[in-house]
């Protein structure tokens, strides 16, 4: 459904949008934002479903396992350890804000 | 239903997007990542009604596998994420993103594997007119750089670990390295043309042995901005593969991550005065620059309950944590100092060089843990100019961050670097836990200063004994 110029435009978009996301980023949050990029390329998993949905011979099962496997090991974790280190940011202006946790 | 599960993947591709966007504010980032975490879930699920996974005649074996991977993979993956240390966070990351990587890497192996399978059957003539040029071309980039960033991924893992520390694995590396990338990139394009499987076999294993040949010369220091870079090639690898299987959320989840991941990576190198060039080719932060100056003077010490009238009676402390801090377990205590001193009304600020801890921003999440707010903490930029009113500066577990001679010695191996001028203040404490020169072997003058005392001792011991000093008064 998606092919040849179409795809083109929506990899110079996405390609923009990334870049405009990150400008004016604070070096506190590189290390946190580089693990949620991580967690967020985990949606490789999606792909790697299809591709062991759609395997035939047991090699392609055996390689589509391990795609699976990874790709969940991709977005399990980026979700678990960026949630652990956003977790801990907060302000010492605390218990009055409404904003964040 | 086709229509229902592409309006499900846009949302979920919206949720990366704005989560992303939120993650770049602390105020936000909390909420930022469950967004994106949502959209994770919704993408997922709705990839079960997919009619490719409920519809073939093999459904329900695969169906099976894909829980099956997906509760080992993401088991491992939670548990292991759940209790490693925040200092070793650097390291996980690397290893989450090197199987992302790999997942990639495989999902074009299996289109590979059932494009040479038609060849062999006299379905069609080559790999390209079995997929199509363009899923063929993109299929193949996505492989070869997924791959790449898996076996890098996993050394950089294994470096930063404590796992490897070799800086090479065989004489001239340089060379190997160049010849194993040109080998790999002909076989890139042989697999194009290819028509069985040895090829494309030869092609992954020649991808693997270059990542880790390019990832084991890289310095210690230098990994944050590996580990950035090939967070960035998964990206795209994820994006190409997106592609092959037309799947709109992970072409722009990937193209994003992508280029965010590129310019993050450029930021991180800019915060470090290294390019991503001379991360990879030079190879200085192995080289642990041997020129030390000579004498220099003595070391003067001070007793730790001196030390803690010091600050006690202090307009303004500066504490400049570094790595040896968290590895001493110390930011908890130091906390503790932190508000004992504001107590007492002294203004205290936490001061961070851009590569304190491990990654730019690692040090950060470290006192973070320990409970200090946000808003206490200062980069380098903001710091600066400030130094020269502080009465006190706290040096603990850093110390090339603090070395003058990046600024006014051309001879050091640090010349250039930018510093945090702990100098500038009226007094410098520096716990240290020996005598020795720092993780670059640079000799620090600073130690050596008129206005220098130094507090011998394990960090954490030193901090509690301040802490009591503190307390007495």
């Amino acid at each position: 459904m998606i092919e040849g110029l179409a795809a083109l435009y929506i990899f110079m978009l996405a390609g923009f949008t990334g870049y405009e996301i990150i400008s004016r980023v604070p070096v506190i949050l590189h290390t946190p934002l580089m693990s949620g990029s991580n967690f967020v390329h985990g949606i490789v998993l999606v792909g790697a479903m299809f591709a062991l949905g759609i395997a035939e011979t047991p090699a392609e099962q055996i390689i589509g396992f391990i795609a699976v496997l990874l790709g969940a090991g991709n977005a399990v974790g980026g979700y678990v350890v960026t949630e652990r280190m956003l977790e801990m940011f907060k302000s010492s202006r605390k218990d009055n804000s409404g904003e964040g946790r | 239903m086709e229509l229902f599960i592409q309006i499900f993947y846009f949302v979920a591709a919206v949720l990366f997007i704005l989560g992303l966007k939120q993650m770049s504010s602390p105020v936000t980032a909390r909420r930022g990542i469950i967004w994106a975490g949502v959209g994770m879930v919704l993408a997922t699920l709705v990839t079960f009604l997919a009619p490719e996974i409920t519809d073939t005649g093999q459904a329900n074996t695969n169906l099976v596998l894909i829980i099956l991977a997906i509760a080992l993979g993401g088991g491992y993956a939670w548990w292991s994420g759940k209790r490693v240390a925040m200092t070793d966070m650097p390291q996980m990351i690397a290893m989450y993103n090197g199987m992302g990587g790999g997942a990639a890497a495989t999902i074009a192996a299996v289109e590979l594997l059932k494009a040479t399978g038609e060849v062999e059957h006299g379905l069609a003539s080559s790999v390209p007119d079995a997929l199509g040029a363009d899923v063929a071309i993109l299929g193949i980039l996505g492989a070869i750089i997924g791959t790449i960033s898996f076996s890098g991924s996993i050394i950089a893992w294994a470096k930063l670990d404590g796992r490897l520390n070799r800086s090479r694995l065989l004489p001239g590396q340089h060379l190997i390295n160049a010849a194993v990338a040109l080998a790999t990139l002909a076989f890139t394009v042989a697999i194009y043309f290819a028509t069985d499987l040895t090829p494309i076999i030869i092609f992954y294993v020649l991808a693997l042995v270059l990542g880790i040949f390019i990832t084991v010369p890289v310095g210690g220091a230098d990994m944050p901005v590996i580990i950035s870079l090939f967070n960035a090639l998964t990206g795209l690898a994820v994006g190409f593969e997106g592609y092959v299987l037309g799947n709109a959320a992970m072409i722009i989840a990937g193209i994003v991550v992508g280029s965010a991941g590129s310019l993050l990576t450029h930021l991180m190198a800019v915060a470090m005065n290294r390019s991503v060039a001379n991360v990879f080719f030079a190879g200085v932060g192995t080289d642990s620059g041997a020129a030390a100056t000579g004498e220099q003077g003595e070391m003067k010490e001070i007793k730790a309950q001196d030390a803690g009238i010091l600050m006690a009676f202090a307009d303004q402390v500066v504490i400049i944590p570094g790595y040896g801090m968290a590895v001493a377990q110390a930011q908890h205590k130091i906390w503790e100092l932190t508000q004992l001193l504001t107590d007492k009304g002294v203004s205290v600020k936490f001061a961070i060089h851009p590569v304190a801890g491990r990654m730019p921003g690692h040090m950060n999440v470290l006192l973070a843990e320990a409970g200090v707010p946000y808003d206490m903490i200062y980069d380098m930029e903001d710091i600066n100019a400030d130094f020269k009113k502080t009465t006190v500066s706290l040096v603990i577990g850093a110390n090339d961050v603090v070395n003058p001679s990046a600024k006014n010695d051309t001879s050091s191996p640090l010349y250039g670097m930018p510093i945090l001028n702990a100098m500038d203040s009226a007094n410098v404490i520096v716990i240290k836990r020996g005598r020795g020169a720092g993780f670059s072997g640079v000799e620090n003058p600073l130690f050596f200063a008129d206005n220098t005392r130094m507090l011998f001792g394990d960090g954490q011991k030193a901090a509690n004994e301040l802490i009591h000093a503190v307390k007495e008064l």
